[in-house]
């Protein structure tokens, strides 16, 4: 989004887009199964980040999505003719550049197509710090993949971008509604509420068969290093955002946030070091499933504080 | 996480190519750094192709004495399970399973072999038989 929006015009970092939209989440969907396993996110679905923005920056975006795939594809070429800058929802599976082994069905990946060559999309890709690129056919693939959270070609872009951000009013609008969501939503699957709920099923993973428990574990460290941007399940993307903005409204709450983030972000790397370490083990010995419960709990109670804090910054 | 600290890991998934994780300076300016990879991904992420390695391994065996038909062994070739591929598919799950069965597999109308094929991006030929594999 921030490479989109600066491109016409409207100068903006990674983690500002990121915070301005509230991207910031957490939600455990024990019923939403991606290979076998249950959904964990760290951030709003793409939809809800284009939405945040739309409101809060005044800014416009259109998104299209198509059943032909054709006009799909004709749509997205003429759109980059016209010098525009192109987001795209995509499957993981058919993407030509990533590594094989990163190449799993998931369909909520988003990312930039900034032109065309001949047959091949030049494309911006937030895993990887280079610029990719993909042919038509492949292109094709994963636009048009089918199965849970199905892309349909979706394809955004603005119509009509803000030449200047009123950071005084935008910002704590966006920081506020993360802090309640995250400290108050009263749904049990998510925030805070849905880490304790996780970390009370990974207990329950005790009784479980041992395989599965190893890959539920496997599979939540994925969720927040191998699909979180910026490591840490986005949060330090997000600190990054409140030191930018701490800075630029010269408020020193958020910028003792941001440090407080960052703490956290840590302490989710050590979460996830705390299970690499559990799946190493070796067959005869059992894992610490309320160790590494306790963790996530203490993250949790972590991430309170941080979100009570940011509720004083204005 | 301090620039210092950013794991340089050499996932050998990355090839070679360099992932972006935000950390800080030594002033504690955030900034963008690549990161050659995190072993505790890396493990993450082998141990998830190792279990579909696993059943398409066991697939494979039972589709060579005969047991089940070579469906399974691309579904968990192509990372795929029951579910996501009814979800891709449009199939219900209880088709899928019936479709296991090597006598009922061989049976299948080219429309219905299409639309596996197109889900995994093979060839119906291709899906009809299993590959050779050294042994």
């Amino acid at each position: 989004m921030s490479t989109m929006l600066s491109h016409h015009g409207l100068m903006m970092s990674e983690p500002m887009a990121f915070g301005l939209s509230s991207a910031l989440n957490f939600a455990y969907l024990p019923f939403v199964k991606l290979a076998g396993m249950p959904l964990i996110a760290y951030r709003s679905i793409p939809k809800a980040i284009i939405k945040g923005l739309q409101k809060n920056l005044g800014l416009k975006m259109k998104i299209e999505t198509f059943s032909n795939q054709q006009k799909g594809q004709d749509r997205l070429d003429t759109l980059l003719e016209e010098g525009k800058i192109v987001g795209a929802q995509t499957s993981v599976f058919w993407l030509p550049y990533l590594p094989d082994e990163m190449r799993f069905h998931f369909n909520g990946h988003n990312l930039l197509v900034y032109g065309k060559e001949g047959e091949n999309y030049k494309i911006s890709d937030p895993v990887f710090e280079h610029v990719v690129e993909a042919n038509e056919q492949e292109f094709r693939k994963a636009r048009f993949a089918k199965g849970v959270m199905a892309p349909k070609g979706a394809i955004y872009y603005p119509t009509f971008v803000p030449q200047a951000i009123d950071y005084e009013r935008v910002v704590p609008k966006a920081i506020k509604a993360v802090a309640k969501r995250m400290l108050k939503t009263p749904v049990p699957i998510a925030g805070l509420k849905g880490m304790r709920y996780l970390a009370k099923n990974i207990r329950k993973l005790e009784s479980k068969d041992r395989r599965y428990a190893r890959l539920f574990l496997g599979h939540i460290v994925r969720m927040q290093e191998e699909i979180g941007t910026g490591g840490a399940g986005f949060r330090y993307i997000y600190a990054s955002f409140l030191q930018e903005t701490g800075k630029i409204l010269s408020n020193d709450t958020l910028l003792e946030a941001s440090d407080m983030m960052t703490e956290v972000g840590d302490s989710w790397r050590e979460f996830a070091l705390l299970i690499a370490k559990s799946i190493r083990s070796k067959k005869s010995e059992t894992v610490d499933f309320d160790a590494i419960a306790k963790k996530l709990e203490s993250i949790a109670d972590e991430e309170a504080v941080v979100y009570k804090k940011l509720l004083t910054a204005f | 996480m301090k620039e210092q600290e950013v794991p340089q890991d050499n996932n050998s998934i990355y090839r070679g190519q360099k992932r972006a994780v935000y950390a800080t300076t030594e002033d504690g300016e955030y900034g963008v750094v690549a990161s050659s990879g995190w072993d505790v991904e890396e493990e993450a992420t082998q141990q998830a192709v190792a279990e579909l390695e696993r059943l398409a391994d066991e697939a494979y065996e039972m589709c060579q004495e005969g047991e089940v038909s070579p469906l399974e062994y691309h579904m968990y070739s192509k990372r795929l399970d029951l579910l996501s591929l009814s979800q891709a598919t449009g199939l219900f799950q209880w088709r899928i399973k019936r479709h296991f069965k090597s006598a009922t597999f061989a049976k299948l109308s080219d429309k219905i072999l299409e639309r596996y094929a197109d889900v995994m991006g093979i060839t119906v030929h291709t899906l009809k038989q299993l590959p050779k594999r050294e042994s």
